[in-house]
């Protein structure tokens, strides 16, 4: 008998076969990362089960089993190999396997070449992260797969990592969207980022089997892919089991004795050879020390308050609810610190009910609300004032330290760190892309291993080696903490390890602070991650200096909202009162807009008088109800002179152009040039959703910026309409504006052509020119332009792509002397009507409303013109840059940031926007923020990726507009 | 050029006394640049730290979303830096500058930001460039030096390419080792005496180490064979790489590894293609051509002393890598390592080495178009291509990249066992489509 053991990232599976490989034992458990012990106790029962086999050929395998085979020297299989062995086997003639585990994600193709594909760097789309969904909805597995069943609309959820889809999730929550529309559609996000992400181009088609844990469980899941897929999957008996069955099954397996290796096995302690940091504290006095040292920051409690004029703030932030009433001496009355599963309305509501039973005297004079919930709350419950949560965490922690210069603050999902420079809000971090330094890392792992948060964390606090973890996403941290476990570091190790990690992200990835001193002298930490001992010791050790921590750590958004509300408190609350509030209901609906092509979707609240709020649309019309007022942005305006160039009458046919990266920038350009040769010019169609859907299953590197994954949905677009000749040039050098030391394009930019046709099925009929074009040589470009062109069309000649160039290159300059004026033109006006002015920065690309999710219009809607880089760079001289500035269009945010640096006018400011993973902002971004901060200029960078919502977006916008008293955050 | 705001210069006055701290990529290699580099009067020293200091160093001091090559490298300048080793008011440090279009170019204007918010922007950086790009009084790349570092790379590239095609085999445990340290030795001897760097004693060193490796004595084995392409920081440093190599060995594999000169011939041969082209001015061309011309003679005389004995897989040459890759890639195509790392995907497949681990930084901007972009591509034409790529950088660990590659090698094994050997060279679809 063969026994085959497959130690899994959070489960442990074995299986028993005989001769005829038919399973005669089977065993499956979560292990709780204590795997030496569960594993040899699987190896007892079964030597149990079978005494007269005393001896038995095993192997072992799975993503955590490569540690015990090799110190206990037993065979090892790789999994992925060992599911193939088993399905070759048991289902021959199938075509793909998809499985699915704790923390891996695999597909096999088994047909027409093998090929197999697993998740690398990136856990979107496992076991683990529809558990981390699960426990935001707050509901079990099976839970969420019955409500699937009962779903009426898909939202878009970015699939890619865990953290964006939280942050995508969170707000629907939040604007009350329904579970069952929720839990499919985080279904529906792991089968995109499984296609997206391991298909990676190759079509899943033919007999496609399910495997792992999540697939076996899920039935709606299964469905998920089904309907993606547009086939029926089969999940086959044993579904669980195929990895151990492989391993049993592969060749090479090692004979031992059971009772033997059992012994070995739970012997086996692993050496300790992890990387470890300095145990927080040395000694007990240590810590007792430091714990009456945080005992002071404390606020009072309004104790016997019976009667009087009371203030409430509620902050409905991520995944709790927070409120605070205070008396006149801003004192505690009361206090309420709920988890929130999702909707904030009925948690307030209940808040509210229990308050005015208790005090039923008090007289409520204001009421303000912040936090993603805040606009929802303020029009449920008709709260007087709603205010940027950053205004809301300084005005509390100027309660503890008056003149506190740094605050940071580590809530559910995000992190928020703000520096206070002359009593204004100068500079704002938020960790937009990753969540792994917040708490509900923690807790999530907490609960993996069944324990509190707050146990959990105290488990550390006298750890003597915490692990290391390093300071990076998530889901590298999974598996960091997964190869500690390996090399046998305690639950207490680890637990302080991750604490650290916690620190480390927020001051290195969020901050990045060199030291200390780039912080501030004077530092609150609040939040309530920082409610754990260790994680504010971390903290401690990491900066090497103390901070003040308030005893209300984690009310202090609803604290400082209180304080707000006392502060602007006029004569009568709007309020909702008892009597008023026992009335109050609540209905949730989902509906599609139809106010612009942008098709958002809408969760529309209904409370029980009539009143109406809508949440999830893109633009703040609906929302604030405004009249449509004029907007200036230059963004429209590009967008409209590209609409402009449209296909003419073409003797030669039709050309088709995607609509991308720098074409968005080259359209005058080409469509002048191929216009003139007697080509019909066509453009791909607007990007959307589905556009980019398109093109997804052809994407090879899932790490590359948003934008260029964008073009496989263009050139398929293309496709579609039947156009067979295709121009999208390979571009190493941009248009020399004489602003930088040379003039490339980024790689991405430059070479994409390539990424596109060696991975998009262009079949025969298809002319795809990609050749290398050099437009930076005015003079070389006709001739070598028409040595490409003849390799495509007969006829072509030089005089006539002369001609054609010529045009085109005036025309280019045409549409970039336009964008100017009108760059002059809405400065100017602005000035006039003293309107503030964003200079959104960013690449020509970004206009792109798929690309910047309607930033530019939230901006405009905030109160504000906008202008972009490219219509002012041409105003500065040339200058010294502290980088190598050798790219043409980022040469344009060098400028634009000097010349917002050089004019000085507090109205006019910069917001610069990135591509997430585009690894040359990494040195823009750091430039333009010196080139900024040399004048005393407020940086604000605003990160981009597939992620729909806009939340985060304009908590730093209002923040920055609040700081700077300008626009609609003035007017409060 | 890149106008600095306040670049400290490294002057003559500093080439007297000054310590040049150099990071460390290809530890063979680089022992023998620092040599030729002492003949002309400069004082080296390649950084020997490493471990999660270094990784934390550059955490501190670079912006975290840098690629990972940046980071460790100038983590690793930090570390050293504020180790206490070293007088901090006579150490200069010397980085390469390509001035290609990808992020490392940006390498030496990160570690000059690094310094400063160290507190040690007082020292000096020099920029190890061939574009002009940036000028130090005391720093010159002279013709006669230029050649003749170029040519120990010749010394670097066959050891390291005999070593691993010994070292699986060797009958006597470490002999091939010893035999390489050997030869270091020797060399440097040579070097300090001035000699060793003419072309022709050049060729008479390779031939003889090929001729000693081809006397130890090795096993008739039949091991998994895997090729090694990729960024070239994260490719050579085990650093980089998680001691990549290292692991590899440890799975009884025999590890190709393709040389530096390729690489040097291909950031040469770019200024020709950008000439051919998008135009350019002829006598340029001439000039880049004769440094082309003695490159491909230093080549030539690596491949022609591995060629000496049948047991060795010799290298192909430049040309004829460049002409494979024709039909998958545009020339054009030239940050980073460019069209090269796909063609040498392709060489690495035809000489018997399909089985191939692609590594690059996480994020690195132009391996998602000639790695990872090209997979599908190579896989299309040489079904047999066994290609893993992997990421590297500070969060990724050594269990997922060892299990990703362990998959790779069980694909690899399977394709060997069904009929006791590996498939013979398979005739070459690319180059024939190109001829």
């Amino acid at each position: 008998m063969r026994i085959g053991l497959d130690v899994g990232s959070t489960t442990l599976k074995c299986v028993v076969l005989d001769e005829k490989d038919a399973i005669v034992y089977q065993e499956y458990e979560r292990h709780f990362s204590r795997i030496t012990e569960k594993a040899a106790g699987m190896l007892r029962r079964i030597a149990e089960r079978f005494p007269q086999t005393p001896q038995m050929q095993i192997a072992v395998s799975g993503s955590a089993g490569m540690g015990l085979a090799q110190s206990l020297n037993l065979s090892f299989v790789q999994e992925v190999y060992a599911t193939r062995v088993a399905v070759n086997r048991l289902l021959p003639g199938t075509d793909v396997v998809i499985e699915l585990g704790g923390e891996d994600a695999k597909i096999l193709f088994l047909e027409g070449g093998l090929e197999v594909r697993m998740n690398g760097s990136c856990a979107g789309g496992t076991g683990a992260f529809i558990d981390q969904m699960a426990t935001l909805l707050g509901l079990s597995l099976d839970q969420m797969n019955e409500l699937a069943k009962d779903y009426e609309k898909i939202y878009t959820i970015a699939s890619r990592c865990g953290v964006f889809a939280k942050s995508d999730i969170q707000p629907l929550l939040n604007q009350g969207a329904r579970k069952n529309d929720v839990s499919a559609s985080i279904f529906a996000a792991v089968v995109n980022q499984t296609i997206a992400g391991l298909a990676q181009g190759r079509p899943i088609e033919g007999r496609v089997v399910y495997l792992g844990g999540p697939l076996t469980f899920l039935s709606q899941l299964r469905a998920a892919f089904d309907r993606t897929l547009g086939l029926t999957g089969v999940c086959p008996e044993n579904s669980l089991y195929y990895v151990a069955m492989g391993a049993a099954m592969a060749p090479g397996a090692g004979r031992i004795d059971l009772g033997e290796a059992a012994e070995n096995i739970s012997r086996y302690t692993a050496k300790e050879d992890y990387r470890a940091c300095p145990p927080l504290f040395q000694s007990r006095e240590e810590y007792e020390a430091f714990f009456v040292r945080h005992q002071k920051d404390t606020v009072p409690e309004a104790k016997g308050f019976l009667e009087g004029d009371v203030y409430i703030g509620i902050d409905a932030g991520s995944t709790t609810v927070k409120a605070v009433a205070i008396d006149q001496n801003e004192q505690i009355v009361c206090s309420r610190y709920l988890p929130n599963a999702g909707n904030p309305v009925p948690l307030v509501r209940d808040f509210l009910t229990d308050f005015y039973q208790n005090y039923p005297k008090a007289q409520v004079r204001a009421c303000a609300t912040t936090g993603y919930g805040e606009e929802i709350v303020k029009n449920a419950f008709g709260a007087d004032f709603g205010l940027v949560e950053t205004i809301a965490h300084y005005t509390a922690a100027q309660k503890f330290c008056p003149d506190v210069d740094f605050i940071i603050d580590i809530g559910g999902q995000d992190i928020k760190c703000f520096k206070i420079r002359n009593q204004v809000i100068d500079n704002i971090f938020l960790n937009e892309a990753c969540s792994s330094g917040c708490g509900s890392f923690l807790q999530t792992f907490a609960g993996a291993l069944g324990d509190t948060i707050a146990d959990f964390a105290q488990k550390g606090i006298f750890a003597d080696r915490p692990v290391d973890l390093g300071s990076r996403c998530t889901v590298f941290m999974n598996s960091s903490v997964k190869q500690a476990q390996k090399d046998g570091a305690s639950i207490e190790n680890i637990s302080a390890g991750l604490s650290i990690s916690v620190v480390k992200n927020a001051l290195y990835k969020v901050v990045r602070a060199a030291s200390a001193d780039d912080l501030g002298q004077r530092i609150v930490v609040q939040g309530g991650t920082f409610l754990n001992d260790a994680v504010l010791r971390a903290f401690e050790q990491e900066i090497g200096r103390e901070v003040i921590r308030p005893n209300i750590a984690g009310l202090m958004g609803a604290y400082g909202a209180a304080l707000f509300a006392k502060k602007h408190a006029k004569d009568k609350s709007g309020l909702l009162d008892a009597e008023q509030l026992q009335s109050f209901t609540h209905k949730v609906q989902a509906v599609t807009c139809r106010g612009c092509s942008n098709s958002c979707r809408l969760t529309i609240n209904t409370f029980n008088d009539g009143r109406r709020f809508i949440g999830g649309n893109r633009c703040e019309k609906l929302l604030a109800n405004f009249a449509e007022s004029e907007r200036y942005s230059l963004y429209d305006y590009k967008r409209e002179l590209l609409e402009g160039y449209r296909p003419q009458e073409g003797v030669r046919g039709k050309i088709g152009i995607p609509m991308g990266l720098n074409l968005f920038e080259l359209l005058p350009f080409w469509h002048t040039f191929f216009t003139r040769l007697g080509f019909s010019v066509v453009t791909s169609p607007a990007s959307n959703r589905k556009l980019y859907l398109k093109g997804q299953a052809t994407i090879p590197s899932d790490t590359v910026c948003f934008p260029a994954k964008l073009i496989h949905g263009h050139i398929q677009a293309l496709l579609d309409q039947g156009i067979d000749t295709i121009f999208y040039p390979c571009m190493s050098y941009n248009l020399d504006e004489g602003k930088g030391d040379n003039h490339y394009n980024c790689p991405v930019v430059a070479y994409y052509p390539e990424v596109i046709g060696a991975n998009m099925p262009f079949g025969k009929e298809i002319r795809y020119i990609n050749d290398y074009v050099g437009l930076h040589r005015k003079k070389d470009f006709p001739g070598h332009m028409h040595k490409i062109l003849g390799r495509y069309f007969v006829d072509i000649s030089l005089a006539e792509v002369k001609e054609a160039a010529k045009a085109a290159y005036e025309e280019y300059d045409a549409y970039l002397a336009r964008v100017r004026a009108k760059g002059e033109e809405y400065l100017a006006l602005a000035k006039e009507k003293n309107l503030p002015v964003i200079l959104l920065a960013g690449r020509p690309y970004h206009v792109d409303p798929e690309v910047n999710h309607g930033i530019d219009t939230l901006i405009c809607d905030l109160g504000a013109v906008v202008i972009s880089e490219d219509a002012v760079s041409h105003l500065a001289e040339k200058f010294p840059t502290r980088v190598l500035n050798q790219w043409t269009y980022h040469s344009r945010l060098y400028a634009a940031a000097r010349l917002v640096a050089q004019w000085g006018d507090p109205n006019i400011n910069l917001v610069q926007l990135v591509s997430f993973g585009c690894g040359v902002d990494a040195i823009t971004t750091d430039e333009v923020r010196r080139i900024l901060e040399e004048k005393n200029r407020i940086y604000t960078q605003i990160k981009i990726d597939e992620i729909t919502n806009l939340g985060a977006v304009k908590i730093r916008l209002r923040s920055l507009f609040a700081a700077l008293g300008l626009g609609k955050e003035s007017a409060q | 050029m890149s106008q600095q705001v306040q670049r400290v210069e490294f002057t003559r006055e500093m080439k007297k006394d000054y310590t040049i701290l150099v990071p460390n990529m290809l530890p063979v290699h680089f022992g023998f640049l620092v040599k030729v580099f002492e003949e002309y009067g400069y004082k080296l020293k390649i950084l020997q730290n490493d471990g999660r200091s270094v990784v934390d160093a550059g955490l501190r001091y670079v912006h975290n979303d840098t690629c990972y090559p940046a980071l460790l490298v100038i983590g690793q300048f930090m570390d050293a830096l504020q180790s206490g080793k070293y007088d901090l008011s006579k150490t200069a440090l010397l980085i390469t500058q390509t001035g290609g279009g990808c992020r490392a170019s940006n390498y030496i204007h990160l570690l000059r930001k690094a310094l400063q918010k160290a507190g040690l922007e007082k020292i000096p950086v020099i920029s190890l460039n061939l574009s002009g790009l940036e000028k130090n009084s005391g720093f010159k790349l002279t013709l006669p030096l230029l050649r003749k570092a170029l040519a120990v790379l010749a010394y670097g590239d066959l050891l390291m390419l005999l070593h691993n095609q010994t070292m699986p085999y060797e009958r006597a445990a470490g002999s091939s080792q010893q035999l390489m340290d050997r030869w270091i030795g020797r060399l440097t001897q040579q070097m300090s005496a001035g000699k060793g760097l003419s072309l022709k004693e050049v060729q008479a060193n390779l031939n003889a180490i090929c001729d000693e490796y081809a006397a130890l004595p090795i096993l008739p084995r039949q091991i998994t064979k895997v090729g090694v392409v990729g960024e070239i920081y994260v490719k050579y440093s085990p650093l980089g790489n998680n001691h990549l190599e290292d692991f590899l060995h440890g799975q009884d594999c025999e590890v190709m590894v393709p040389g530096v000169i390729g690489f040097m011939l291909f950031k040469v041969d770019n200024r020709l293609e950008d000439i051919k082209l998008y135009g350019g001015n002829r006598a340029k061309f001439a000039v880049i051509n004769g440094l082309l011309q003695y490159l491909t003679k230093i080549e030539t005389a690596v491949i022609d002393a591995a060629k000496r004995h049948p047991r060795f897989t010799a290298p192909s040459p430049y040309s004829r890598v460049k002409r494979m890759v024709g039909p998958v890639i545009g020339y054009g195509c030239k940050m980073g390592e460019g069209w090269l790392l796909t063609a040498e995907m392709i060489e690495l497949v035809e000489s018997g080495y399909g089985n191939i681990v692609c590594a690059q930084p996480f994020g690195c901007l132009p391996n998602h178009i000639v790695g990872k972009g090209m997979i599908r591509k190579i896989k299309s034409l040489y079904p047999e291509a066994n290609i893993v790529p992997i990421d590297y950088d500070p969060g990724a660990t050594r269990v997922n990249q060892e299990n990703r590659i362990k998959l790779m090698l069980a694909v690899a094994r399977e394709q060997v066992q069904p009929s006791g050997e590996e498939a013979p060279a398979p005739v070459s679809a690319a180059a024939a489509a190109q001829e």
